[in-house]
């Protein structure tokens, strides 16, 4: 749960949704229709009370409508928390708009509360003047009494400055259902299709996908699917009858938005599951993926394991590090290997990511952040485990670090890893988090060759001549360019060969206690990973006389790339920059870096990228750091960014 | 290279099948490497090596299809010294890497190195679900009951009371017997040799090359820096007469000079017990049956060893059955999902679900 209260109705970019003018017409029925740019709803209930799904299946709405979007799914780490209590609200914010937009939003335009729990937990975000739906059904003394309220908030004037709507929405799903063959709880269970159908009308939102998703869900329970759609309709009839909601809004779809191309929704997870697919089409090599089971990652192990017909293996192991260890295992096979994980199952992964490292083979980890340290926030995001990834080994263990930026980036970050690691025979840390990892947005479906070529060479023969003309096959033999020591995988011919975790000679492999041939092959592992050719950082300094410069990495792209709209449409001059590459650095980094008199770094974190930033490039990096397990916003960086712009 | 279509074998065919053969005819000196072989002289572990060596021609595989990983200890080192392909890993997490390389290829034959500190202590949750998955691999577990590597503190199998570096006045906790855990995690082969007795650890080797799944092979193995002699009971002619029982399927279980000891049930608890072998219980001796599909007798055998004297330790197979394997299975389920859904299309999976068109 967020704690912040942003400034409210302001109606600007990102900002919060408090509906403020917008064109008027009436509709059919008499009722009002309002045009507006951009709508933020949350979703907020109890953790059974299905307002995830809600939230998925508006989103799906709204992205088949054509509008831009972004989400922002909150929920508690409890699988059901004790019901009606504050700990167990589960919340999910929807922002989308007929233009580009880039975060779900700071504050919401509409609340929808199934319970006093949910609209205690999320009113302190909700700007005045902004609607909100209350199930009034729930709001029995009791209930209310168990989240402290003394008096009921829908009567004792506390939300006067709200437009309220009190709907008793679980009496009229069970009336609506009346003719199903359902107890009065059962009947009770669909409130959250009677909501949805009811926000569905309110904004105009295409219905048939809803319906279809209902009929496919509950396809071996025709009854429940059937009960299902009719509070689904009867929330939307409910709307356009009721003289409580007088007004309804159309948001355009966001035409001018897109490039021209076929969108579908996607979450983080889902895109990085599709990029680690294609990646392996790419190259031609089987996917295997070694996991344990671990929030915010277990989607993505859910989701390779439904395409086994691509040749996806995936291995659920008795821990994280047989996840990654038989991961590995198949790497030295010649599989494009994965794993994934959070924060604590790196920690765990720790030794055999050196390993990895010493044995230079291609190696995917995956790290989808959660709020640390230990057990920490399992369900909340952060961006804590930068250093973990960058340092967290023992010896000089470099391991090169990519990070997507958005949800749909997912995709294209996981080629990219997927590159790196099969160019260079390294393991790979790809950085994710719970935001990117849950959230969604419009993402243009590629043609599949417009993908990278990811294709490699397996060593097939000898390399090496020895001085008495014999040719033998090294394995540490490297090649001049990359660095990359030759991948001969088991099953080849005259290339048996051992390796391990003790040292090596460069070039044969053996082990080897010599000193100086250590110094030389920690400094060549170094200068391999230091070598990887990365694309230069590009700089988005609209009028070029920026004197600031915001630098992120990560989720914090929308936010940010949000606040600098916000400044420059204030007439403020402020350049941004945003790495995908955290390891190696663009080389351009430093150039960059000293262009500016200001580098300010946000982070969910204490300050990890502007650490290295500082030790690196010797840049007085500002540091403006969250973590309270929640995306910034982007009024308060916009904020933050104004004062050191000022200052 | 990486396959995803090899048919698996049905019935009891041997998953060797599917692992191509040497094309002329091997010898032991084809599986040295060329790497000085660097154990302490007198070491156990150098007759393991030779004998292995010695076996593996009779195999006949491509050698390039054969793989050893290995974990840390003394034992691991011994991928090194075999001229195939081989990875010397990290401590405890052999099984774990060799579980990932034998269900993505299966035509190659992985064999596990290790000791009993790596197998049975650190990486104690990775031979367990090894051997409960049945992967297609075979364990070595070179049990010398000390650690040596790190030279000399007592390990997981040390008897009670072992007086070491770490252990001045004595280890506090029980030892693991090998053969009882690998019994009780399901292990659908379980066998126990000796460093020394090499035609007796052949024999064992080719039934465990021969076993689909997972084969666990403990080998008693000396190690005359710190345990010297830990395994000297069953090795002395005249001692090992009364101490070891030696298994053979469907052999009645006898041991002793002339054969003057057997193994029989105890009807009052269905326990095993020794008895003196006369005339009259000689019908009632345990006929071994390794296949048995329960594992309760193997256990009740592997338990009849004192753990501190050795006295009464079964060598040999005590358990060999034919049980789905993990590999097998993991390949079917990729067969089977191409034939429901087809083979999988790039382009048709990233457009799924609800999608929408903008147009320039």
């Amino acid at each position: 749960m967020t704690s912040q209260v942003s400034s409210p109705a302001e109606q600007n970019d990102e900002a919060d949704g408090a509906v403020v003018g917008g064109q008027r017409r009436p509709a059919a029925g008499g009722k009002d229709v309002r045009r507006v740019d951009r709508v933020i709803i949350r979703f907020a209930g109890d953790s059974g009370d299905g307002m995830q799904l809600t939230g998925d299946r508006f989103t799906s709405e709204t992205a088949t409508f054509g509008n831009d979007l972004s989400t922002l799914p909150n929920f508690p780490a409890e699988i059901r928390a004790p019901a009606g209590t504050l700990p167990g609200v589960s919340s999910f914010q929807l922002h989308f708009a007929d233009h580009d937009i880039l975060t779900p939003g700071d504050a919401p335009s509409v609340l929808v509360a199934m319970n006093p729990a949910a609209l205690k937990a999320n009113i302190g975000d909700v700007p005045r003047g902004a609607e909100v739906i209350v199930n009034t059904d729930e709001f029995t003394k009791r209930a209310m009494q168990k989240v402290g309220y003394e008096t009921s908030p829908l009567e004792d004037g506390s939300l006067d400055g709200f437009q309220v709507h009190p709907v008793p929405l679980t009496t009229l799903t069970v009336e609506a259902l009346k003719e199903f063959d359902l107890s009065r709880k059962d009947a009770g269970r669909s409130k959250n299709m009677f909501a949805l159908g009811l926000l569905s009308w309110m904004y105009h939102r295409p219905t048939e996908g809803t319906e279809r998703f209902l009929k496919t869900k509950f396809a071996k329970k025709p009854e429940i699917a059937a009960a299902n759609i009719a509070a689904f309709r009867a929330g939307w009839n409910f709307g356009e009858t009721t003289e409580d909601f007088a007004v309804s809004y159309e948001v355009a779809p966001a035409a001018t938005a897109f490039p021209p191309g076929t969108y579908r929704n996607i979450s983080g997870n889902l895109a990085l599951s599709y990029g680690l697919i294609a990646a392996a089409r790419q190259a031609d090599l089987p996917l295997y993926l070694g996991s344990y089971p671990i929030t915010p990652a277990s989607d993505i192990l859910h989701e390779l394991s439904k395409h086994k017909n691509f040749g996806v293996r995936t291995f659920q192991a008795e821990d994280e590090i047989a996840g990654i260890g038989a991961a590995l295992g198949a790497a030295f096979g010649g599989s494009l290997a994965v794993t994934t994980t959070s924060g604590p199952g790196v920690a765990l992964k720790s030794e055999t990511i050196g390993l990895a490292v010493s044995l230079e083979l291609p190696l995917l980890i995956v790290d989808i952040q959660r709020g640390g340290p230990s057990t920490g926030l399992p369900t909340k995001t952060e961006q804590a485990d930068l250093l973990q990834a960058m340092y967290g080994r023992n010896g000089e263990a470099p391991v090169p670090i990519v990070a997507p930026r958005t949800p749909a980036d997912c995709f294209d970050v996981a080629l990219e890893a997927a590159r790196i690691a099969v160019t260079y025979r390294t393991p790979v840390f790809l950085l994710s988090d719970g935001y990117l990892a849950n959230g969604s947005e419009p993402w243009r479906i590629p043609e599949t060759d417009e993908l990278p070529d990811l294709r490699t060479q397996f060593a097939s023969g000898t390399n090496h001549t020895l001085d008495d003309g014999t040719e033998v096959f090294w394995p540490f033999k490297r090649d001049p360019g990359t660095l990359a020591r030759p991948w001969a995988v088991p099953g080849t011919p005259g290339l048996e060969h051992r390796i391990g975790g003790i040292e090596k000679q460069d070039g044969t492999g053996n082990i080897s206690y010599d000193p100086a041939n250590h110094d030389f092959m920690v400094r060549t592992r170094q200068a391999k990973v230091d070598g990887i050719e990365v694309p230069d950082l590009e700089v988005d300094d609209a009028n070029g006389d920026a004197r600031l410069l915001v630098l992120g990495w990560g989720s914090t792209y929308g936010p940010i790339t949000a606040a600098v709209r916000r400044l420059r449409a204030a007439g403020q001059s402020i350049a941004q920059a945003h790495l995908r590459h955290l390891n190696p650095f663009p080389r351009n980094l430093g150039e960059v870096l000293k262009r500016y008199d200001k580098v300010v770094i946000p982070e969910m974190n204490l300050g990890q990228l502007a650490t290295l930033i500082r030790a690196e490039h010797l840049v007085d990096a500002v540091s403006y750091n969250q973590v309270n397990g929640m995306p910034f916003k982007a009024e308060q960086l916009a904020t933050a960014l104004k004062e050191a712009i000022d200052g | 290279m990486a396959d995803t279509t090899l048919e698996g074998p049905t019935g009891s065919d041997t998953l060797l099948k599917l692992v191509p053969k040497a094309e002329g005819k091997q010898s032991m000196k084809d599986f040295k490497s060329d790497q000085e072989v660097r154990w302490c002289p007198g070491c156990g572990d150098y007759a393991v090596l030779a004998a292995v060596q010695g076996f593996m021609p009779e195999l006949g595989l491509a050698k390039e299809n054969i793989v050893f990983v290995s974990g840390i200890g003394c034992s691991s080192r011994f991928p090194y010294y075999m001229n195939t392909y081989g990875m010397h890993s990290i401590h405890g997490r052999a099984p774990a890497i060799a579980t990932g390389l034998a269900s993505s290829r299966r035509d190659l034959s992985v064999w596990v190195v290790t000791g009993d500190g790596d197998a049975l202590s650190i990486g104690g949750n990775h031979l367990i679900h090894a051997l409960r998955r049945n992967v297609n691999l075979k364990i070595l577990l070179f049990n010398n009951r000390i650690y040596g590597l790190t030279k000399g503190q007592y390990s997981p199998t040390s008897e009670v009371g072992k007086i070491t570096k770490s252990t001045p006045m004595g280890s506090l906790d029980a030892p693991f017997n090998p053969v009882s855990l690998a019994i009780g995690a399901e292990a659908s082969f379980v066998a126990r040799t000796v460093d020394s007795d090499r035609k007796h650890l052949t024999e064992v080797l080719r039934q465990a090359a021969d076993h689909n799944g997972t084969a666990l092979v403990e080998i008693y193995q000396n190690c005359n820096i710190f345990n010297d002699g830990a395994f000297e009971v069953l090795k002395d002619k005249q001692q090992a007469e009364e101490a070891v029982i030696r298994l053979e399927h469907g052999a009645p279980i006898r041991f002793g000079t002339d054969g003057s000891k057997g193994v029989v049930r105890d009807p009052a608890t269905g326990d095993l017990k020794v008895v003196a072998v006369t005339p009259e219980n000689e019908a009632d001796l345990l006929i071994h049956d390794s296949r048995a599909a329960s594992p309760t007798t193997a256990f009740a055998l592997s338990r009849l060893a004192d753990p501190d004297t050795l006295h009464h330790t079964p060598i040999g197979v005590f358990r060999d059955v034919d049980r789905p394997v993990y590999d097998t299975l993991m390949a079917d389920q990729l067969d089977t999902a191409i034939e429901q859904h087809g083979k999988g299309d790039l382009a048709a999976l990233l457009a799924g679900g609800d999608t929408w068109t903008v147009v320039g």
